[in-house]
This record gives structure tokens, C-alpha cells and sequence, in this order.
């Protein structure tokens, strides 16, 4: 499905949405250039979720952890350069938590998806627009 | 007191020595930054190698530097939270082992107080309560020092840290990473009211606290515009504007605070506090309000060990020890 948002809220607005009805242990793959939108996105899916957390961009720390009954960990590949890094960050320790898991910039490790995430692609198509193409999840 | 501390957060690997919290005995760094520039990031699997490579010889080197031998160790420090976790753990497992070893007290200690203590390091005279902005790639928190070991987050970013900021904005506008120093220095070429940049204003909420991704955003519109128009891009320009809007965004909450709270000394701490606009308006600023300025000397601005060492030794006044069980953590509140 292809959203169209106009403004951060609407962005937002729509990760609550997205993130509501997501089961746990399901993986969203972002994508998309800097400043479209994804850590916005992700903030809006921590609400949706029900978790009182201030979402910061995770570029630095590389991993966040939002805590509650269905827990969100806030990934952003964004100073990562292959895969094979995903191990040091603990990945696959993550996976196995059984949380909802978000990744900011998913392009920078292809090789860490086995098939059954869910694809967010960002699109810049005006200064306060965005188009948001989600492959797969639930309706929203 | 002689603390033999160890930092590992995040790009350098780095063991000092400093007594009662005060005096460096040494400060031994080794940076990764030439390697990272390869990457345009940091890299956290080559981070923890290195930083396991090295920090046995940084640990042996700061011994010899200060004069002194092991035996002369009262305490063994390590930063243990927050920052990239392989990276993290080294210093913690390097630092557990030395004091089993030598039989001294283990004081973990948070990265952001680091930061704020290595203004005790640079100013003998500053003791707490004061205010303190410490800004970084990874934090930007305003922060009110009651005591050495009592302090309060008073505003923070909401989304993206001041550092983050410059460093994405200096990789749009290629200047490779990390991008702080490259966009300082070319500020100075530029005018900077050159480009009217979004003031990251907070409008809900909680006075003190910032927003710097609509001002990254705008930055990346800029370059991505002239690229698809062919319009010359005015780089120094932007560096210029950039440099001043951010800034203007960090000086004014600070002296706000500091009015509404009564301090009469307003410390900056942090990699980002080496920017040269933030320093001189700073300054200003404290100068206009009767207020003293603290802003340590740009080596001990960026990640080291002996703004950790500093801070140990109040934490170990404290009391505040750890056990052979203390873990690393990414996150943590200060
Ligand atoms: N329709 C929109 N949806 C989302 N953000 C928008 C929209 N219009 C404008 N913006 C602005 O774009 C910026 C998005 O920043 P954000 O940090 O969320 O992007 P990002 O994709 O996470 O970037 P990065 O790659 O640096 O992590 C914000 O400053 C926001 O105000
Ligand atoms: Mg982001």
C-alpha cells in the first residue's frame, strides 16, 4: 500500500496506525534518504504501540530500547557498512527477544532480513511531503 | 587518590590517570577517526577489535606517562553506559579485570558525566551547582549540576543530537566524516546569514528541549535543490548558517536556564562545545548576562579518559563502586 503524508504528524499518525496491529516478533525494513521521515515513523509506531517513550534518533547508539508488554528496538543502520556487523550489535539476540523490531536505513545491510519482514519504503516528494510505500503488514 | 580510568564509547580508545579528581597524571588516547574516514562512519565491528587491540598498551602506556606502577592504582575506572555495545564492553571487561587484579575498587561511570567533569579537570576553581550543556554526536542534553553526583536533565533533543546535525549535514554537502571540524572551519568563509535556516523551535512542552531534524532536513533540501537546478551551492554559506542556527538554538535555552535557575556558572561539555561559532557566542552571552563561561580545552571537549577519571573519583566518593558482575549498557539515564 502506497500513503501519502504531508506534514511529520501525518507521518506519525500513520506509524501508530502501522505499528498498532503488528504482532511480536515482526520486523519493519526502512528505507530511504536522511531526513524523510523514518525516525518519525518510528516514533509514531511507539505510540501505537502503547509505550511512553521519547523516540530519539538512534544514529549514534545505533540500537534504542523502548520497554512495555511488546517491547520496540529502534534500529538504525545509518553507521553500519555490511552486514557482517550485525553480529557485534547483537542482531540476532535482538531477533530472538521477540519484540517489534524497526531498522532505519535497512539499505546498508541487505543481508539481514530472511524474507518475512515487512518493507517501509520513504520517498521525498515535496518539502513537507512524503510517500510511504508499505510491502506487506497489516492495513492501516 | 590515583584512579586508573578507561574509556571505550564509541570512536577513541583511551586510559588516563588522574589524582583527586583534579590533576591528569595521564591521558592517552587512540583514535579510530583515520580509519572510520574510509567508511564515512563508524564502524562498530572495527571499533571493538581495535579498541581491544590497544587498550592494554594505552593502559601501560598512561602507567609509564604518569610514573607511576600498578601498585600505585587506588581505583580502576571505565565509562560502562551509554554508547555502542561491543565497543562499551571492552573498556568494562578490560576495567574488571585490573581492579580483580590489583585488588582496588571498580567505579563505573556514565559517559555524559565524563563529559561535564572534564570542565573540573580545566577549571580548579568550578565546583557544583552549575549548569552544564553537553553536546555531542550522540547526546545534546541540558543538564542542571546540583552536585558532583546529583544531577538533572533539564531539556534534550527531541529527535537528533547537535552533533548528528553537523555530521549528516557535512555529509550531504561532502565533506566527510565526522563532519564538525570540516564545517567549522568552512563557516569561517562564509556569510552566515548567507541561507535562512528553520529555527528548531520546540513549540509543546518543555521549554528546554531542542529539535535539530528539520534544520538537518532543510539542509539536505538546499543541496539536493541546487544539485537538480544546477544553481551554485553556497557552501561556506551554509556551513555559515548552519553553524549560526545552531548555536543560537543551544545559547539561548542555556541562558535561560541559567537565569531560571540562578546560576552564575554555565558550563558546555562535549565534542560539539570544539564548534568555534558555539564557543564565541557563548561567550557573549555569558559576558552580557554577568555570567562565568567553563569550556574545556578542545582535547578534553572529545572522548578521553581522563574526563572518566575525574568523574570516578566522585563517584567512588559516593560510594557509588560496582562488582565484578557489572555489565555495559547502550542506553542509560544520567
Ligand atoms: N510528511 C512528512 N513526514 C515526515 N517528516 C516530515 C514531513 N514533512 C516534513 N518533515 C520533516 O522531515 C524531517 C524528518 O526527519 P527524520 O529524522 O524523521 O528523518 P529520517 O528519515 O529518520 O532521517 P535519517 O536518515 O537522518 O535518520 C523532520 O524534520 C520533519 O519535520
Ligand atoms: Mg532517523
Amino acid at each position: 500500500m502506497t500513503y501519502t503524508t504531508h506534514s511529520e504528524k501525518e507521518t506519525e499518525d500513520l506509524g501508530a496506525r502501522f505499528a498498532a496491529s503488528l504482532p511480536a516478533g515482526a520486523v519493519a525494513a526502512l528505507y530511504g534518504d536522511l531526513g524523510c521521515g523514518k525516525t518519525a515513523f518510528v516514533r509514531g509506531m511507539a505510540r501505537g504501540m502503547g509505550l511512553d517513550a521519547a523516540v530519539t534518533s538512534p544514529t549514534f547508539t545505533i540500537v534504542n530500547e523502548y520497554d512495555g508488554p511488546r517491547p520496540l528496538f529502534h534500529f538504525d543502520m545509518y553507521r553500519l557498512s555490511s552486514a557482517d556487523e550485525l553480529f557485534d550489535i547483537g542482531w540476532e539476540d535482538y531477533l530472538a527477544r521477540g519484540g517489534v523490531c524497526a531498522v532505519e536505513w535497512s539499505e546498508n545491510v541487505p543481508g539481514a532480513f530472511e524474507g518475512d519482514e515487512i518493507a517501509v519504503r520513504f520517498e521525498k516528494t515535496g518539502d513537507n511531503d512524503r510517500k510511504i510505500t508499505i510491502e506487506g503488514g497489516p492495513l492501516c | 587518590m590515583k584512579i586508573l580510568a578507561f574509556e571505550s564509547s564509541c570512536d577513541e580508545t583511551a586510559a588516563a590517570v588522574v589524582q583527586d579528581g583534579r590533576h591528569v597524571l595521564a591521558d592517552e588516547i587512540f583514535s579510530q577517526v583515520a580509519l572510520h574516514e574510509m567508511y564515512g562512519g563508524v564502524v562498530p565491528e572495527i571499533a571493538a577489535r581495535s579498541h581491544l587491540e590497544v587498550i592494554s598498551l594505552l593502559a601501560d602506556r598512561a602507567l609509564q606517562k604518569a610514573g607511576i606502577s600498578r601498585g600505585d592504582i587506588d581505583a580502576v575506572a571505565c565509562t560502562y553506559a551509554p554508547g555502542l555495545i561491543g565497543a562499551v564492553l571492552v573498556g568494562v571487561n578490560f576495567a574488571k579485570s585490573a581492579a580483580l587484579a590489583l585488588g582496588v575498587p571498580l567505579i563505573p561511570v556514565h559517559h555524559i558525566r565524563g563529559h561535564i567533569a572534564a570542565n573540573y579537570l580545566a577549571f580548579p576553581e568550578l565546583e557544583p551547582p552549575f549548569l552544564c550543556l553537553a553536546i555531542s554526536g550522540g547526546n545534546t542534553m541540558l543538564v542542571d549540576v546540583r552536585s558532583y553526583t546529583d544531577m538533572r536533565v533539564l531539556g534534550r533533543t527531541r529527535d537528533d543530537a547537535a552533533g548528528e546535525c553537523f555530521d549528516k549535514s557535512a555529509r550531504v554537502m561532502g565533506l566527510g566524516y565526522p563532519g564538525g571540524k570540516p564545517i567549522d572551519d568552512l563557516s569561517k568563509k562564509g556569510d552566515d546569514r548567507a541561507y535562512d535556516l528553520p529555527r528548531p523551535a520546540v513549540n509543546d512542552g518543555n521549554p528546554y528541549d531542542m529539535s535539530f531534524s528539520g534544520l538537518k532536513t532543510a539542509v539536505v533540501n538546499i543541496v539536493h535543490h541546487a544539485e537538480q537546478t544546477g544553481e551554485p551551492l553556497d557552501k561556506p554559506g551554509l556551513a555559515a548558517s548552519l553553524c549560526r542556527t545552531v548555536s543560537e538554538s543551544l545559547v539561548s535555552r542555556t541562558m535561560a536556564a541559567a537565569e531560571a535557575l540562578g546560576y552564575a556558572h554555565v558550563a558546555v561539555a562535549g565534542g560539539v562545545a570544539a564548534n568555534s561559532r558555539i564557543r564565541a557566542d557563548f561567550e557573549s552571552a555569558c559576558k552580557a548576562a554577568g555570567k562565568t563561561l567553563y569550556v574545556p580545552p578542545l582535547r578534553l571537549c572529545g572522548d578521553n579518559g581522563a574526563m572518566i577519571g575525574a568523574q570516578a573519583y566522585y563517584e567512588y566518593q559516593a560510594g557509588h563502586t560496582a562488582g565484578s558482575d557489572l555489565n555495559a549498557y547502550a542506553t542509560m539515564e544520567l
